[in-house]
């Protein structure tokens, strides 16, 4: 394996490349940061096209101007914006109030047999679509206009800070009109006809920021998913890091998400923002478990950061923090700030960006890791691209 | 003709070009000021203005020595536009 590996990093004041020549054995050399571009823009993130060499789409807003999408062509070293960017109906309907895009959140590319299908999910919550490459975008109606989704997304105050996010758009590899989404919060939604229609997939996820139902049943929605993933060869496997908790689900043996963070330890927690699974063995997964006790400070537990690694589909999981601090490093990690690549040799490289704007990686799996870059804002996003 | 002042943040639509001249023929209020300047600098309204045609929460705009918050303002012949980024963010 030669070429380069790059990792598009998304911040809060704009997008950085990291990038490293490979080895003949597939390990990176010395680490070069490139940018930035859209310096002072907040950059949700970047994702380039697993179908199409070089193009990438790029979320950029600002404190101050509206929110945009920027393509490129050539890798990231140009870019254009979107015609037509995501905005929700300039009028209200009876079943949805007139509303105005804050920010693009999450880009997903859509289906390997559409290469000019994207998705986009925004702030407030909503769900687009762009079938020319990201050039211009409509509301995906069935979602964003459904009779159901006021109920389906909380109250004003069920979401992040910074506002409701739609995030974690899942296009099934096996399935092309197969869509899962994410809402914090409103909970996990899914279509089996590329959008149309929509019912809830909640069924065994913990609510515990709502009180009891007085029947002892399920609330349907309402939930506060921060990142799903469904493996992409073995597509009937779903795991997702919840605001309460840890999950996973097989789509061939039930509905219901089974709670697997209560095999991390106690004193760490199931609270946290990412989860990556393994791009070929399904029972692997890396998750950055982060503080949701007492006030949430959503920080390292006990300031000593670690990434939990299962490798039996969260039966069990593995402490990995070697090259970590190990005392006073109180480490925020987003929902989009994890990654991974594969060499050919089975070798899994994991990256992570936290909030005080370091990128961290190993290379052997999630079992040492060192640091690569220190000093970049606040990061949200990072994904991994090889590059020729 | 209508002198519009447009601050920095929109520099990668206008190239840097802070001052523009309109001619006042056919613009009667700072929503045609917007077509103009969108016609002239294709993708900087939605940037300013929201898809409801409200002006974007951290946007200021003065027309003379005022601040309005509203596109219908009207607009004539000698009128001058200032487009801000508000004092906000960090």
């Amino acid at each position: 394996m030669t070429g380069k590996i790059a990792l598009l990093i998304g911040t809060r004041k704009g997008a950085w490349g990291l990038e490293s020549r490979l080895d003949k054995q597939g390990l990176p050399g010395p680490w070069q940061l490139v940018g930035p571009q859209h310096l002072g823009s907040v950059v949700s993130h970047i994702v380039a096209d697993p179908r199409k060499a070089g193009y990438q789409l790029m979320s950029v807003g600002s404190g101050h101007l509206g929110p945009s999408v920027f393509l490129s062509s050539d890798a990231g070293a140009s870019w254009t914006e979107a015609k037509t960017p995501p905005a929700f109906s300039p009028v209200a309907t009876e079943t949805c109030e007139a509303r105005s895009v804050d920010h693009v959140f999450w880009l997903t590319p859509g289906h390997a047999s559409t290469p000019d299908v994207w998705y986009a999910g925004t702030s407030p919550q909503g769900l687009f679509r762009s079938d020319d490459a990201g050039n211009s975008w409509q509301e995906v109606a069935g979602f964003n206009h459904h009779p159901d989704f006021f109920q389906w997304r909380g109250g004003d105050k069920d979401g992040t800070p910074d506002g409701p996010k739609m995030h974690s758009i899942i296009v099934d590899p096996a399935d092309r009109e197969h869509l899962i989404v994410g809402m914090s919060g409103g909970g996990i939604f899914e279509s089996h006809d590329e959008g149309l229609t929509w019912k809830a997939l909640n069924k065994g996820v913990a609510m515990d920021f709502y009180p009891p139902k007085d029947d002892g049943s399920e609330y349907e929605f309402g939930h506060d998913p921060h990142c799903i993933v469904m493996h992409p060869i073995h597509t009937h496997r779903l795991y997702h890091q919840n605001h309460c908790g840890l999950y996973r689900m097989d789509r061939d043996v039930s509905d219901v998400w089974q709670r697997i963070g209560n095999h991390l330890p106690k004193e760490v927690g199931d609270i946290g923002f990412p989860i990556l699974v393994h791009p070929t063995d399904p029972d692997c997964i890396w998750v950055f478990p982060m503080d949701g006790s007492g006030l949430w400070p959503r920080t390292s537990p006990d300031g000593k950061p670690a990434v939990y690694c299962s490798r039996d589909g969260g039966a069990s999981f593995v402490r990995q923090d070697q090259g970590f601090p190990a005392a006073q490093a109180w480490w925020t990690v987003k929902r989009q700030a994890m990654a991974l690549d594969i060499n050919d040799a089975g070798t899994v490289s994991v990256f992570l960006g936290n909030t005080q704007g370091q990128i961290w990686g190993s290379f052997d799996n999630g079992d040492h890791w060192q640091c690569l870059v220190n000093d970049l804002p606040h990061i949200y996003a990072i994904e991994v691209v090889r590059l020729p | 003709m209508i002198r519009v002042f447009l601050p920095s943040q929109v520099d990668f639509y206008t190239g840097g070009e802070r001052e523009q001249h309109l001619d006042a023929q056919g613009i009667n209020t700072l929503r045609d000021v917007m077509a103009a300047l969108e016609q002239r600098f294709p993708g900087i309204r939605f940037r300013l203005v929201d898809e409801q045609g409200a002006i974007r929460r951290h946007i200021a705009m003065f027309v003379g020595e005022t601040i309005v918050r509203s596109l219908d303002v009207a607009v004539a012949d000698n009128y001058r536009v200032q487009i801000v980024g508000a004092l906000s963010g960090g």
